[in-house]
């Protein structure tokens, strides 16, 4: 009698914590104010995030290889789940900052969200069309970047969950064919 | 030792209420607060950081309102705008309030308000730097007592 290979069985939780390591959350972040750097930088190690930052849009570019210098090198380990631009910097803008990140294909999956001290509609409304993530006004709290924290986990666990359900019907089928060829 | 420690406390607690009190912090600096853990010196860093700001962005409006012959509003405005941002993010509420009268004069090219909003943002930035450093030095007095720091509640 032909073994048969049952898949494993596969737990998979609704505790979002159980997903990934907290710390996994790699954010860029993105401003030209000395102070406001320090304090984002802080309110994402507090939110148990990794976090990378830079003082222009287009350090930012250069760090992630989208400045036309270093185009295939190396990215594969660049993981970033986040990018969090202010609005008005010097040179390109925010705004810029986002939709050269949606153009690129390696990286227009990213969420990028856009911090600004002015609430203006048209300027909000812009950004949102460009494919912004979110927009918070400044200063940012500590409750805005759990909310974001929140809702990107439960995107990847519902992607992560996809992956699985595949992963499962596949090895269904798997079992399926071997029951097949073995006759039983 | 306890009694001074209660008495360095209720002292901590109500200059930092006054501080609220005067308008002279915001919500924010409790925020600020609430993302330091103990022993990081998290809130002398950002605010030590926010005060060579001011000093560099101060001289720069001052250069730009120099200029003998015409003077560039929207430099002193960008200048004005950068610190109306820094210092919405660490809870300094008289010297941000300062800067929103500030931009408006600079929108409007009136020369003697920016000249006048320009010494009150020194003399704010100042007076906030000092009573912070005191703030501080209770905080010390309080852990050198044998103390905690107490989560003061604004509310």
């Amino acid at each position: 009698m032909a073994e048969v290979m049952l898949p494993e069985k596969l737990e998979i939780s609704n505790d979002t914590s159980s997903l990934a390591s907290p710390e996994l959350l790699h954010v860029l972040a993105v401003d030209d104010s000395i102070v406001d750097r320090k304090f984002i930088e802080r309110l994402l190690r507090v939110s148990s995030c990794k976090v990378t930052v830079v003082d222009s849009a287009t350090r930012a570019l250069q760090y992630l290889g989208l400045d036309g210098e270093n185009n295939t090198v190396g990215f594969e380990d660049l993981k970033i789940n986040l990018i969090m631009t202010d609005y008005s910097m010097p040179g390109m803008t925010g705004y810029e900052l986002l939709k050269k990140i949606k153009e690129s294909s390696a990286f227009r999956e990213i969420p990028v969200v856009i911090m600004s001290s002015e609430n203006i509609l048209p300027r909000i409304d812009r950004c949102l069309e460009e494919g912004a993530e979110d927009f918070l006004l400044k200063p940012v709290k500590l409750a805005d970047v759990k909310r974001l924290r929140d809702s990107l986990m439960k995107a990847e666990e519902k992607a992560f969950n996809n992956i699985i359900m595949h992963k499962r019907e596949l090895e269904v089928n798997d079992v399926y064919s071997q029951l097949k060829r073995a006759k039983i | 030792m306890d009694a001074i420690v209660a008495q360095l406390q209720r002292q901590y607690r109500d200059y930092t209420i006054s501080l609220y009190q005067q308008g002279i912090l915001d919500d924010q600096f409790t925020e600020l607060k609430k993302m330091q853990d103990d022993g990081s010196d998290f809130v002398a860093e950002v605010l030590s950081l926010f005060f060579e700001d001011c000093v560099r962005l101060i001289g720069n409006m001052a250069r730009a309102l120099d200029q003998t012959g015409t003077v560039d509003f929207s430099i002193v405005g960008a200048s004005v705008h950068q610190l109306k941002g820094s210092s919405s993010s660490v809870g300094a509420k008289r010297v941000k309030g300062l800067c929103v009268t500030f931009k408006e004069f600079c929108d409007t090219q009136n020369y003697e308000g920016c000249v006048r909003c320009l010494q009150q943002v020194d003399i704010e930035y100042k007076t906030l730097k000092t009573k912070l450093q005191d703030m501080f030095n209770l905080e010390k007095q309080i852990v050198q007592a044998g103390g905690k720091v107490p989560q003061v509640d604004i509310n």
